[in-house]
């Protein structure tokens, strides 16, 4: 039967209306009688449910399947304080009147006099997380109840205390889930464990009881009291079980029990587990790994994983022959099962294939395997942005892991140092054709962050293609073909039997291409009728970020050319590099001659005597300090100044004896804007230079000294994290402590900032999640109430502009000639 | 709040944007061409120092011209309401 809710109310529960919902007083504390059936009047009696299959239920007839259990009550001999309601009881308490019961004040704080009556107040405490003391005195849960039943209800209603009496926040009654709450279960042995819930009633019912008899024989008082403390306590555990300034409620064996509060907000509770943490099927997981050769928007799914996981197909009169060869081939690509129009499941086996590929007729739904083409979403936590979702094409391997063009490795944040990654197999139509048409990888080339290509050329394909295009590279017809043929690119190639690089590169690009740009390495850039003629293709031309061939293909091209483009460059990059042996060892990083060697010595040298000098001028107190420091800060400073000039002056070293343009490979590596920067270069031939932990030299170590190497008070360049060595010639082991320094200090703060912006990026998600744009451009939120009126102000979405903007003067350029 | 006196010079301060009080016609012609009611639209405090200094009252909608990264200017409306 299927209903209708109307309405929902949330409000508090009276006495009355929880004896009215149950269905017995609950009085004993045993479970089972000796012969194991359950107690009449205990917890687990018959009439609050059943849990065992076929019985009935004592009280509706129904079975388990029909009866959703009935409450039991417990009538409490002394009243306690529902915690939970616990801060709404002070509050509550601290503005009732402690003689005449009227509501004081609407303001939060106790007032000294009541207005009514004029009684004097006496300060309220509240100690967590049930007890309220009136000056000196402990009032009891029945004192306060006794305030708060005396509230007049116009009074109540004059603060908006809607929902109920103030006196049903402390508890007369206790309500006893059904058995369907907290079922029992049977082990192995025969024995019964009981749930948590049931052992906390269990313990409620005892110190009830207790509580019960000890005031029928006239106990003392503080008996009474303690044992009155203690069901106070057990309710309280009962709801809540961490509460803070009471112990934890736990198991003979130690373990803290479960009660109901923990069933919600635990991270095993209602809502983080069940609510908040939906499961899919159709889903995979496994290690990625890279793969060059297959397409950006493609994804290399293991045959294992294409045999599991099925798409859904309703079987026509057009498409039941190509199922039925699905149905029986007995390998991949198959079909694992198929669901009959009555909705019954059949799995496909070895023995039934020939059999079902007869029953088979449209209306029929047939689950077969994952096929090359077909589209999924991929996706690698953590889920940041909307590019870590991306719809791709299968492409079946005979591997064991999911394999991904290393170009679509930027929008996913990954690398393949052990990076596990998810697949979702879409279950209808619609969802593929909006994946396809919206999550596509190539849709997502330019990133919606800054406007700029976030997928590109990286690591080999950019120094390739530089090797490749650079001035003086030529290759015979052969190679030329082979090239060409490699990368996908089928060309009538003209009769000769060299072609420069630049030639070949050219085939890749649009007819109708003229572009003009500087090179990373400051060469101008000439594209002219789809021609490379001039200048030399790197990072500026090819790379992520700022690529500018991929910047105007994706503009003035669509998707489809520069996806094209991509998968083509980069395979031309590692196929020349394949054919160039492409490599860096030692020999590459010597780079500076043994006279520029001396001359970088006596650079460094001479900047030690420097802050030397200057160290003493600083010691006889005679360093005129700098507007805004202390002498000492102004000798940091100073000392910096020089350290800053003796890199420079190495720097200018290096480059000056011309070594750049000379170009071995790991040279090509930095100037292309592949990987590294010559100032890399310098760390590694050069001198690695001063290094940094917070900003300034290293001071922190001994006391007075950063190592033992020194002495106590030395402010010189090698005692505060100055690295004259190279990492060719190797560092001095001091040397190397400092480099330790900084390398630690980066990872630290590198760890510590992604964990903050990361949580700073959730709670942030979590607060615009429901913000839309709408039809008319404006920003509403789920109740159509306006956030802003045109999106970012300028109503332009970043991921479909020129970093963030429109570039109005290229267009009407392109137009009006 | 009361018995403060607002400096008008805060009006000329390069942080405060120009707000003007729309009148009937142009605050129909607004929500007409959103197609929302009044209530849609984001809100301002009565007790504004700036509403106060331009004399809105509650139920006027504002029109707040102010400087932007990306769009140069940008318009921003704004409904007065008590609290
Ligand atoms: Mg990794
Ligand atoms: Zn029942
Ligand atoms: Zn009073």
């Amino acid at each position: 039967m299927v209903s209708i809710i109307k309405k929902i109310e949330f409000k508090l529960i009276s006495p009355q209306e929880a004896k009215k919902l149950a269905v017995m007083e609950v009085t004993k504390s045993d479970l089972y009688d000796n012969d194991g059936f359950p107690v009449e009047g205990g917890p687990m009696d018959p009439r609050l449910g059943v849990i065992d299959p076929g019985l009935k239920c004592r009280t509706c007839g129904l079975t388990m399947e029909g009866c959703l259990g009935h409450f039991g009550y417990i009538e409490l001999v002394k009243p306690v304080i529902h915690v939970l309601y616990a801060n709404y009881i002070y509050k509550l308490l601290k503005i009732t009147c402690r003689k005449c019961s009227r509501i004081m004040t609407k303001k939060v704080t106790q007032p000294k006099k009541c207005p009514y009556c004029g009684e004097e107040q006496i300060p309220i405490k509240f100690e967590k997380p049930y007890t309220f003391i009136e000056g000196e005195n402990i009032l009891n849960p029945l004192q306060i109840r006794e305030r708060f039943e005396k509230i007049p209800d116009e009074d109540l209603k004059d603060l908006k205390f809607l929902g109920g009496r103030p006196e049903w926040l402390i508890l007369t009654l206790f309500l006893v889930p059904p058995v369907l709450v907290r079922p029992s279960i049977t082990l192995e042995t025969g024995e019964r464990s009981e749930d948590d819930l049931t052992h906390k009633i269990v313990d409620i019912l005892r110190i009830n009881q207790r509580l019960k008899e000890s005031i029928e024989i006239g106990a003392p008082d503080f008996i009474i009291s303690d044992l009155w403390e203690l069901l106070q306590y057990h309710v309280a555990t009962f709801f809540d079980n961490s509460l803070v300034g009471i112990p934890t409620s736990r198991h003979r064996s130690g373990r803290p029990l479960k009660t109901l509060a923990d069933r919600l907000r635990t991270k095993e509770g209602r809502f983080r587990h069940n609510l908040a943490g939906k499961r899919v099927n159709f889903a995979a997981r496994t290690v990625i790994s890279p793969d060059p050769f297959i397409s950006i928007d493609e994804v290399g799914v293991p045959l294992v994983v294409a045999k599991d996981l099925t798409i859904p197909v309703y079987v026509t009169k057009n498409n039941i022959e190509f199922i039925k060869t699905l149905i029986l081939n007995p390998s991949w690509p198959s079909a694992n099962y198929i669901i009959r129009p009555d909705g019954r499941k059949k799995k496909i086996t070895d023995e039934n294939r020939e059999e079902i590929a007869k029953e088979i007729a449209p209306g029929y739904i047939v689950h077969r395997h994952l096929q090359n083409g077909d589209i999924v979403l991929f996706n690698r936590q953590p889920s940041l942005h909307r590019v870590s979702m991306m719809a791709h094409r299968v492409r079946v391997t005979p591997w064991r892991t999911f394999t991904l063009n290393i170009c679509t490795c930027p929008p996913y944040n990954a690398d393949f140092d052990g990076d596990e990654m998810n697949l979702h197999v879409l279950q209808n139509e619609e969802a593929r054709a909006e994946a396809a048409l919206l999550m596509a990888v190539p849709k997502h080339i330019r990133s919606p962050r800054y406007g700029g290509p976030l997928i590109g050329a990286e690591h080999d394909h950019v120094s390739g293609l530089y090797s490749l295009t650079k001035d003086g590279t030529e290759v015979s017809r052969e190679t030329a073909l082979q090239l060409l043929f490699e990368i996908g690119v089928e060309v009538e190639l003209p009769n000769k039997n060299k072609f420069t690089g630049k030639e070949i590169f050219s085939y890749l690009l649009p007819k109708d291409l003229n572009i003009e740009f500087k090179s990373k390495s400051g060469v101008k850039t000439v594209i002219k009728n789809g021609k490379l003629i001039e200048g030399v293709i790197d990072a500026n031309a090819i790379g992520r970020e700022k690529g500018k061939i991929i910047d105007i293909l994706e503009k003035e091209y669509g998707t489809e050319e520069v996806h094209k483009f991509i998968d083509r460059v980069s395979k031309l990059g590692i196929k020349w590099l394949e054919k160039l042996g492409f490599t860096i060892g030692l020999d590459d990083f010597e780079i500076v001659s043994k006279e520029n060697e001396e001359k970088i010595n006596s650079i460094i040298e001479n900047g030690k005597k420097e802050v030397e000098k200057l160290i003493e001028i600083y010691k006889k107190g005679e360093l005129e300090c700098l507007p805004g420091r202390t002498a000492k800060e102004t000798v940091e400073v100073r000392i910096m100044q020089i350290v800053s000039g003796i890199i420079n002056s190495v720097r200018k070293v290096i480059e000056d004896s011309g070594v750049f343009e000379k170009e071995n490979c790991a040279i090509m590596i930095a100037k292309s804007g592949a990987r590294g920067s010559l100032l890399h270069l310098i760390q590694i031939a050069g001198a690695v230079g001063q290094e940094q932990s917070l900003g300034e030299r290293i001071h922190r170590g001994y006391t007075g000294r950063t190592l033992s190497h020194f002495k106590e008070n030395d402010l010189s360049l090698d005692a505060h994290g100055f690295v004259g060595s190279s990492f060719k010639t190797g560092l001095k082991p001091y040397e190397f402590f400092f480099d330790a320094v900084s390398g630690r200090g980066s990872l630290m703060d590198k760890s510590l900032r992604t964990r903050h912006s990361g949580y700073l990026e959730r709670r942030l998600m979590n607060a615009l999640q429901d913000l839309k744009v709408e039809y008319d451009g404006t920003i509403r939120d789920n109740r159509k109430i306006i956030v802003q009126f045109n999106f970012g102000e300028d109503g332009i979405d970043p991921s479909k502009s020129n970093w963030g903007t429109i570039d109005i003067k290229s267009i009407v350029q392109k137009f009006v000639k | 709040m009361k018995g403060i006196n607002i400096n008008k010079e805060i009006l000329d301060h390069y942080l405060v944007p120009k707000h003007i009080i729309l009148n009937e016609k142009e605050k129909n012609e607004l929500l007409q061409k959103l197609n929302i009611s009044e209530q849609q639209l984001p809100k301002i405090s009565i007790n504004d120092p700036i509403v106060k200094l331009i004399g809105a009252k509650e139920g006027d909608v504002i029109k707040i011209i102010r400087k932007s990264h990306t769009a140069g200017e940008s318009i921003y409306y704004r409904l007065v309401v008590k609290i």
